[in-house]
């Protein structure tokens, strides 16, 4: 079960033609699914297309009555490769994933894919994770797009364009045989707008029918010499020219402004927003999208409609390519197409823009600026007073914000079962000295930074223990290496375990088993504990690993006990035992959990049930203000406060009350051996009547020893 | 074209799970309302997790049927409303250009929540809100500052609908109180709530009341009473009034306070008589030109010294009646509830003969077969239950050990190092005055159980060692001051390596 309920939201997925929709952008493309007829749609849950699945996940109802498949696959591969239902039958589909992270996962089932072409319309909708905010390495989608010869849209960032987007992608996809991919910004993907709904569609053929009645057709096989002799020529010779001349004739790119000007600006669709903004700034554009200068919006950024640019570029001295990310790939094309027709527009560019980051309206604006000086310099006009930040933050108080505006990254939540796996990870380095460790993707990703500051490199989802294969050596220390159990179903389970067993790899491998995939937003996965009536949960990880053939396999089904994650760390690290030294560290994700069991527990202390909360505390007047537990520890609610006491200088721990009881800080505090800090506090709600009568004669006589002592101490507090 | 007409920007800087989410939708579903229309964007995924977030909201009317090109990420230099969830994100808002003075309000809540980087350092490594409000103050056009958290608990609900209520104080939007009102009460959870904590914060930023940024509660410094209404105590106070002066009183009151409290009124004389005895050479070095800056430090680190956290101590305090309701009050226990604690302690072997008398102590010590088989059945970790007759009895009894104190092991180590470490300071105190009160000063570096003191005393005593090499030098005291400072901003000491070697380098 998904972190959040996106039960409301499928209500908007009901609406019918006419009706406004009101949301967020990622739920608006899963509307214009359902409105473009898709058959099945399928994919892999990562920022920022998480929600997309989640709310698929919820909308079974809706689904079930369109006729329309759906599945979380195990992977993007998974999902790309389910893109084949397409290609022998006339199959609308769609698969999403993160991009470009999942895109690399996808690409070998995505060049099959494209070679083979596809009849039914195949949609891949990227959730492009680039600029700030980003949780992956920063590269294009487009390279994907031109090495297997698919199609890519990059659809104006309001919702009306990318849900026109999907429907114009399965036409394109249909009209040119191949598939098409969709990319859409984190911030798109979150933004709040609105579009008129049109009916939801049943697929024009069925699932069922297809699969009733298969075709096979050796031409779509990607084998030599098909993939060569056919299947390379039509990608040049059909394929291409069929999807320019759709773009063409369709309109799918969009122009701006007066039909003339000396200069013009070619930009990407997702580019046009900012580079609205950046002119309305300078004084060239109103807040409505009225432009003076005249814009050429590639709405499909692959391929290029080259009598579409020669046509813009023609006449004006100089266009300005806004392209974000890099390599420029589009604006080398634009050079050679424009300098192929011998037309002699300048084409500006990565000159003036930056290489890399966001393209933002800020960048924009200077940007265009030096484009505008350099190539038209009378419509920069009188040049208004353009906004700027600059003589502010130049001043030395701002400046000096600096020293204390804490970094704050991303990091464990309060209560993660994952923070005592590597605490006592922490404490294993304090007896035999620091490892080489190689972490994954994931939460636990979050060790790398402080308090915990472990792990050495990542190098994708599930590869973890892969990643340290090659200190398969004779030494006095072994490698850990760390995966969660969305990376090991994901992937780790061939990739890194299987690897560990076949070639006898002595080190250490921490699977955190969080019972979802935690980073995505909690999804079910095939380990999960739940039961999830749609799905195959409660397949065990250790039965798994010791099925492909790991015989040194320790599950703990409680992580808080940090004595015991210490103790069995070290045993893998001295063990004698030929191959991986496999743990499965299991607890529930906490966020996961409270969102389960919280409104339970209200309910039952409204009902008069008794219950008890746990929640633990510091003793403020026995905590030194060392700080060694939040360095165990970092548990957002495990903080700090002054006291008045004029004889303490340094502040001392303090639990808030977000504590969820997890018993981490105590657990630490005794393995560690820290201090008599830490106390649990169980709270009895609407206690019984045995409670009450045993709380009354223990509290009569621990009172009659408290006072006495009371009335005998001499002392000034 | 009309290129002047623009719309409202207002960005939102919170940390996950704050709510700014529900923030922002609240804004937009109220402009939405209004017939205006509006766009929100947001980078959730992992950057929700704890980690500081932006969500950004445009907003304008449409015009002649044609909707605005609304843009997705904020312009520094061109945001009229910023919302900050917690002081440093404001800050941080500052840091990003995000506010100038030409436009911005900035609404932001004074509280903090401290980032993993403030925490971990062993001294005090949290962040100063004034440098904060003094970059507020020139790039703000207009601040709405105050504690937004505290009162948004205080009417159950939860920071962002404070926020909320603000933002409608602050009277920044063309909008009524009542469209705000309306889009809490269509978001449809906890909405009585919500609309309790908007009310108040409404209020609050209407009048435009802003309430003074602290970056510490202040230390409570009493001047001592005269009398307490006991003889022994009164005794104490006599001393005290008759031997220091009066602006040294109020800290050397405090230390008094806890060496009694610690033990008993006869060690808040022995304390005294230590005292006093500094203060007789603070005098004889001319301390009176400083302030007696060196009996007024030695008055706390001496306190501290002796009333060092040993097993007594913590059983003491944790059986107390009064600690009984500090458990209550922290967790919010409401009357009918009932509450229990469980300790967890780890007891070693050190504590143990720690407790015993000096010679015995001396002798297991030495025994190490035994030491080493007792430390086996001693050392390990256990959950205490204080509130139950058994647990309750085993810490009295524990505590009840206070008359034997003196003549333990460790109060005889304590004893030691406290006579090594005033006889450092006193042998600067003719010659160095300033040296010698940083010398005092190192005592902070001390503190901490088992491991984490022992860390804490081989800092103090790196630290304390650099004293002879700066004993020639008038700024010597300034030296020991960053020495400490050093040695509390790592855990490995690092900071203090680094440190050492530049007071080496002075000598050289």
């Amino acid at each position: 079960m998904a972190e959040r309920s996106f039960a409301r939201e499928v209500e908007d997925l009901k609406l019918g033609a006419g009706e406004v929709f009101r949301g967020e952008g990622i739920l608006a493309i899963t509307k214009a699914l359902l409105q473009s007829g898709v058959a099945y749609v399928g994919g892999y849950q990562g920022s920022p297309i998480s929600h997309l699945m989640d709310v698929l996940a919820d909308a079974k109802p809706v689904l079930d009555e369109l006729g329309v498949h759906f599945e979380s696959s195990a992977s993007e591969a998974t999902a790309a490769a389910m893109l084949a239902a397409s290609v022998n039958y006339p199959l609308r589909g769609a698969v999403t994933w993160k991009s470009t992270a999942g895109t690399n996962v996808a690409s070998d089932a995505l060049t099959n894919l494209a070679s083979s072409g596809v009849k039914g319309g195949a949609l891949i909708i990227l959730g492009e994770d680039y600029g700030e905010g980003s949780s992956i390495p920063q590269e294009r989608s487009h390279a994907f797009a031109m090495k297997s010869q698919m199609w890519l849209i990059d659809p104006r960032p309001n919702l009306e364009s990318i849900v026109k987007s999907v429907e114009d992608g399965f036409a394109l996809s249909e009209a040119s045989n191949t598939p098409v991919m969709l990319t859409v910004r984190i911030r798109a993907c979150h933004v709040h707008g609105q579009f008129i709904a049109k009916d939801n569609k049943r697929p024009a053929y069925s699932m069922k029918e297809a699969l009733e009645n298969p075709i096979r057709d050796l031409s779509r096989i990607v084998l030599p010499p098909m993939s060569i002799t056919v299947h390379d020529k039509e990608k040049l010779t059909q394929r291409w020219p069929a999807a320019v001349n759709f773009i063409r004739d369709q309109k799918l790119n969009e122009f701006f402004g007066p039909d003339e000007g000396p200069v013009g600006i070619v930009l990407q669709g997702g580019m046009y927003n900012s580079v609205i903004r950046g002119l309305q700034l300078l004084g060239l554009a109103d807040s409505y999208g009225g432009t003076s200068i005249p814009l050429y919006v590639l709405n499909v950024t692959y391929p290029l409609v080259d009598d579409e640019l020669a046509r813009f570029c023609q006449g004006k001295s100089a266009v300005l390519m806004v392209e974000e990310g890099h390599p420029d790939y589009i604006e080398q094309a634009v050079n050679t197409s424009l300098r192929r027709r011998d037309i002699q527009t300048r084409v500006a560019g990565k000159d003036r823009l930056p290489m890399g980051g966001d393209y933002t309206a800020a960048v924009m604006m200077k940007g265009i600026e030096s484009f505008l000086t350099e190539f038209a310099p009378p419509l920069l006009g009188n040049r208004p007073p353009i906004p700027s930040a600059d003589l502010v933050l130049a001043s030395p108080e701002v400046k000096s914000l600096a020293d204390v505006v804490p970094a704050r990254p991303a990091g464990f939540c309060t209560g993660c079962p994952e923070r005592p796996i590597f605490a006592a990870m922490k404490l294993v380095e304090k007896e035999m000295g620091t490892h080489h460790i190689s972490a994954d993707i994931g939460c636990h990703l979050f060790s790398t930074l402080p308090p915990f500051n472990i792990g050495g490199s990542t190098m994708g989802y599930g590869l973890g223990p892969a990643s340290a294969s090659a200190f398969n050596v004779d030494a006095d220390k072994r490698p850990i290496s760390v995966m969660g159990d969305g990376g090991f179903w994901h992937n780790g389970l061939s990739s890194s375990v299987g690897n560990a067993v076949f070639n006898k790899h002595n080190g250490v491998i921490m699977i955190v088993d969080n019972h979802y995939a935690a980073a995505t937003g909690g999804q079910d996965i095939l380990s999960s504990r739940a039961n999830n009536p749609l799905r195959s949960t409660n397949n065990s990880i250790t039965k798994a690993v010791k099925g492909i053939g790991a015989k040194w396999v320790r599950q703990i089904d409680r992580t808080y006990d940090v004595g015991k994650m210490r103790d069995t760390l070290r045993a893998a690290l001295t063990s004698t035992e030929e191959g991986p030294k496999v743990i499965v560290a299991s607890s529930e994700c906490m966020l996961n959990k409270q969102r389960r069991e919280k409104p339970l527990f209200s309910k039952s202390v409204k009902d008069g049930k008794r219950m008890v909360r746990e929640r633990f505390g510091v003793d403020e007047d026995t905590c030194t203000g060392d700080h060694a537990c939040i360095r165990l520890s970092g548990c957002p609610s495990l903080s700090l406060k002054h006291l008045d006491d004029p004889l303490r200088d340094d502040p001392v721990a303090a639990i808030d009350n977000s504590c969820v009881g997890c018993g981490n800080c105590g657990e630490v505090s005794e393995a560690a051996v820290l201090c008599p800090s830490f106390y649990r506090a169980d709270i009895i709600y609407n206690p019984s009547r045995t409670d009450r009568i045993v709380a009354r004669v223990r509290s009569a006589v621990i009172g009659f020893f408290q006072q006495r002592r009371r009335v005998r101490r001499v002392s000034f507090v | 074209m009309n290129t002047y007409e623009r719309p409202i920007t207002l960005a939102i800087l919170a940390m996950g799970g704050q709510g700014g989410g529900v923030l922002a939708d609240w804004v937009v579903s109220m402009a939405e309302a209004q017939g205006w229309v509006a766009q929100s964007t947001s980078v959730p995924g992992v950057a929700q997790r704890t980690g500081a977030t932006i969500y950004y909201v445009e907003m304008l009317k449409p015009s002649d049927g044609r909707s605005p090109v609304l843009s997705l990420m904020p312009t520094p230099g061109d945001v009229d409303i910023v919302l900050a969830a917690e002081f440093m994100e404001a800050g941080r808002s500052m840091l990003r250009g995000l506010v100038t003075p030409d436009r911005t309000t900035l609404i932001a809540s004074t509280h903090r929540s401290y980032a993993v980087g403030e925490k971990e350092v062993p001294g005090d490594g949290i962040g100063d809100p004034l440098v904060v409000v003094a970059a507020a103050g020139i790039a703000a056009k207009h601040t709405i500052a105050f504690d937004m958290q505290t009162l948004a608990e205080k009417n159950g609900s939860v920071i962002s609908s404070a926020l909320f209520g603000a933002l409608a104080g602050a009277a920044v939007l063309p909008f009524e109180r009542s469209a705000f009102e309306d889009a809490v009460r269509s978001g449809g959870k906890g909405v009585d709530a919500s609309l309790r904590a908007f009310g108040a914060a409404f209020e609050r930023a209407r009048s435009g009341a802003t309430e003074p940024v602290v970056r510490r509660v202040e230390s409570k410094m009493e001047m001592p009473p005269r009398s307490v209404g006991q003889q022994q105590l009164d005794a104490l106070l006599e001393r005290l009034h008759a031997n220091l002066p009066e602006n040294l009183r109020p800290m050397a009151y405090a230390g008094l306070s806890k060496v009694v409290d610690w033990q008993d009124a006869r060690y808040g004389n022995e304390y005294l008589d230590r005292l006093e005895a500094l203060h007789a050479l603070d005098v004889e070095a001319g301390g009176a030109a400083h302030g007696f800056a060196f009996t007024d430090t030695a008055s706390k680190y001496l306190a501290n010294a002796m009333a060092y956290d040993d097993v007594v101590r913590v059983a003491d305090l944790k059986t107390r009646a009064s600690r009984f309701d500090r458990v209550r009050r922290e967790v919010g226990a409401r009357e009918e509830q009932l509450v229990y604690t469980t300790e967890y302690m780890h007891p070693r072997m050190e504590e143990v003969v720690g407790s015993m008398p000096k010679s015995m102590g001396n002798w297991l010590i030495a025994n190490r077969r035994l030491y080493d088989g007792m430390g086996r059945f001693v050392n390990k970790g256990r959950r205490v239950r204080t509130g139950t007759v058994f647990w309750f009895m085993a810490l009295y009894m524990v505590s009840a050990l206070k008359p034997m104190r003196r003549g333990m092991l460790r109060h005889s180590i304590e004893m030691e190092h406290v006579a090594h470490w005033l006889d450092v300071a006193k042998g600067q105190l003719p010659s160095n005055y300033p040296l010698a009160v940083q010398a005092l000063a190192t005592r902070r570096l001390v503190k901490g159980y088992s491991d984490t003191h022992s860390r804490g005393e081989a800092k103090f005593d790196r630290v304390l060692s650099a004293v002879p090499m700066l004993a020639g030098r008038t700024d010597g005291g300034e030296w020991l001051a960053r020495l400490v400072l050093a040695a509390l901003a790592d855990e490995a000491g690092k900071a203090l390596e680094g440190a050492l070697s530049t007071v080496r380098s002075l000598s050289d």
